[in-house]
């Protein structure tokens, strides 16, 4: 029994990160349509700007202090964000009336360029770092359930994330824009809606989430390298598939399921090997039976 | 249109017999490079009949290629033991056909459920089935796992791999324009237009998914043997990325400039040794550049009406 609520208490964890990511990529497909390929890179960056942002912010703020893990978060999704809009700015926006594959190799591209330019010695070299602690390292003993500080610090920050990100889209003007061009991007710009500001802004938040995911990842395994987003990138990406595509409370149940699936199957003989297949087999089985994920609205064609 | 196909058949072939002559008085580096365009050519073709004449974005051809090379080389390793010396070439031409059907058997098993899905969808699943593929090589005891296979007899050489390119490339544009291929670009074109007329998109699907998974595990067959050592790593995610940009490159469903592409992504690499440490990081940008300028291919001069997908 102790042994099933340590894995859920690992895999929620683990999940809560996955939710992070899934809910960029989910946001980014509900308002241009395509894989943003890039956004496991956004991620690793942010895990890397709270390993550089950890010694300067320390010499304010006493390190392994709440208030400096906070701070650092903050400054981390500041820059990441900035990045997801450069990228966009960049990458994306001259493609936008291009067919969508194109844009997709052009996101596989940029993937692939952040990835081996991180790689080159002179930026982060290949070999993995050890990510200092943030926050005060302590574990809680619970009836034989052993939870680190960092479970709980990803679990309560997810948590909050979430909550801040459903009032920006609900509740905001801007969050009606994106929900507006989500919908419809002609007939909301008709409305007055700015669709590249809202782009933009849609790939700011995205990235900001990123971030926080990367850096919380960091803080629960405390080893980063520049290609630690390529298989979480993807496996976040299952996860939005999972929740249904486009939707953000199902990106965000979607993480959690994974994340708890995949931990049970790693601690299970016989399958723990194959524990990077099984989001992809999930991945398939969703496909075929339940296209628009579990949350998703069943679309049909219109010819 | 079909003597076009012939004609680059014999040209090829003409090309390989003078090689092939001299081989012996080459140099080993280029000889090697040589093979690896040779394969390199039958992969982008083989892809190029997926994602450029019938639409399939595919992100999964490694995998096909990885089942080729396993299955092929477990079959030399096993009778190369048995099998006097001069059975060489009848032992890689065994493994290649058992290796290429093997592939097309998983081509079958991953087209029918997941050639319903588009553009994207179909891209991500088929990159899952990719690394599901890749995954089960790494567990594999009898394959040696995530240490990889050694001790492939090296048989491949210059004329196989130009051979099996020249046949694929037959192959490929024979199908692609007889009367029955036509339903391939049919299905690219519009397929809702194309089931209209009474064609059966997912048929067609699969019969470009199952042809271009049989050349690419004929592909992996001959990589076997020329490396004589194989990594599931080898076939990752970036392996199936090389091949489509090849595909790109050379502009979708235009073989001459698929084959172009593919000689020189195979020659570029190894040009920019020099600049190594940046090789990869130009790579990735000209990717980028090339979809922002000339998303329709390099060497595409004009094209034709509604391909533009």
């Amino acid at each position: 029994m102790t042994d099933l609520l340590q894995q859920l208490i690992n895999g929620l964890a683990l999940g809560a990160i996955y939710a992070l990511l899934a809910l960029g990529y989910t946001m980014v497909y509900g308002v241009l349509r395509f894989i943003n390929f890039a956004h496991g890179d956004v991620f690793m960056l942010g895990a890397f700007a709270g390993y550089y942002l950890a010694g300067p912010v320390s010499k304010v703020i006493p390190a392994e202090s709440y208030l400096g893990g906070i701070v650092v978060l903050a400054l981390a999704m500041g820059i990441c964000a900035l990045l997801g809009v450069i990228i966009e700015l960049i990458a994306y926006r001259p493609l936008r009336s291009r067919p969508r594959l194109t844009v997709l190799i052009t996101a596989i591209g940029v993937s692939l360029f952040i990835e081996y330019t991180c790689q080159h010695e002179k930026v982060f070299g290949a070999s993995p770092r050890k990510f200092p602690d943030l926050i005060p390292n302590t574990t809680w003993d619970i009836g034989g359930v052993v939870v680190g500080s960092a479970q709980v610090i990803v679990l309560v920050t997810t948590v909050l994330l979430l909550i801040g990100l459903t009032l920006i889209v609900q509740r905001t003007k801007i969050g009606t824009a994106m929900r507006a061009v989500s919908f419809n991007p002609q007939a909301a710009a008709l409305m007055g809606v700015n669709v590249n500001h809202i782009i933009s802004f849609t790939f700011g938040l995205g990235s900001a989430l990123a971030a926080a995911g990367g850096i919380l990842f960091a803080m629960n395994y405390s080893s980063i390298d520049p290609l630690m987003g390529v298989q979480t990138g993807l496996k976040a990406f299952v996860a939005a598939v999972l929740g249904g595509i486009g939707n953000l409370p199902g990106a965000a149940l979607g993480g959690l399921l994974l994340g708890v699936i995949e931990t049970f199957a790693g601690g299970m003989k016989g399958i723990s090997n194959y524990r990077d297949a099984i989001a992809f087999g999930i991945l398939i089985l969703i496909l075929m039976f339940r296209p628009s994920g579990l949350l998703g609205k069943q679309q049909t064609e219109k010819v | 249109m079909k003597s076009g196909a012939k004609r680059w058949l014999t040209i090829v072939i003409v090309l390989i017999a003078i090689v092939s002559a001299f081989s012996g008085h080459f140099n080993r580096y280029y000889l090697g490079i040589g093979i690896d365009i040779g394969i390199n050519i039958i992969l982008a073709v083989s892809l190029n009949l997926i994602m450029g004449h019938t639409g399939q974005f595919s992100l999964g051809h490694a995998g096909f290629m990885a089942v080729g090379s396993y299955t092929a080389a477990s079959f030399t390793i096993a009778c190369a033991k048995h099998a006097p010396e001069s059975a060489a070439p009848f032992l890689l031409l065994g493994g290649l056909i058992i290796g290429g059907l093997m592939a097309a058997i998983c081509g079958l098993a991953v087209g029918v459920p997941t050639l319903r899905l588009r553009g994207d969808y179909l891209a991500i699943v088929t990159l899952g089935f990719g690394e599901i593929i890749r995954v089960i090589f790494q567990n594999m005891e009898a394959v040696g796992a995530a240490s990889g296979l050694t001790g492939i007899p090296n048989y491949t050489n210059f004329f196989w791999a130009w051979a099996a390119a020249a046949i694929t490339i037959y192959v490929v544009t024979s199908l692609v324009n007889s009367t029955y291929g036509r339903g391939f670009i049919a299905v690219h074109d519009d397929e809702v237009a194309a089931s209209a007329m009474g064609i059966n998109p997912t048929r067609y699907k699969v019969t470009a998914f199952v042809v271009g998974a049989f050349f690419a595990g004929i592909a992996g067959g001959l990589y076997a043997h020329h490396k004589t050592v194989l990594a599931p790593t080898g076939f990752d995610f970036m392996k199936s990325f090389e091949i489509v940009v090849m595909v790109i490159l050379g502009g979708m469903g235009r073989t001459v400039g698929v084959i172009i592409a593919a000689i020189l992504l195979t020659v570029l690499p190894e040009m920019l040794r020099p600049v190594a440490e940046y090789r990869m990081i130009i790579y990735s940008l000209l990717i980028i550049i090339i979809m922002m300028a000339r998303p329709q291919g390099l060497f595409t001069l004009k094209r034709s009406k509604g391909a533009n997908a």
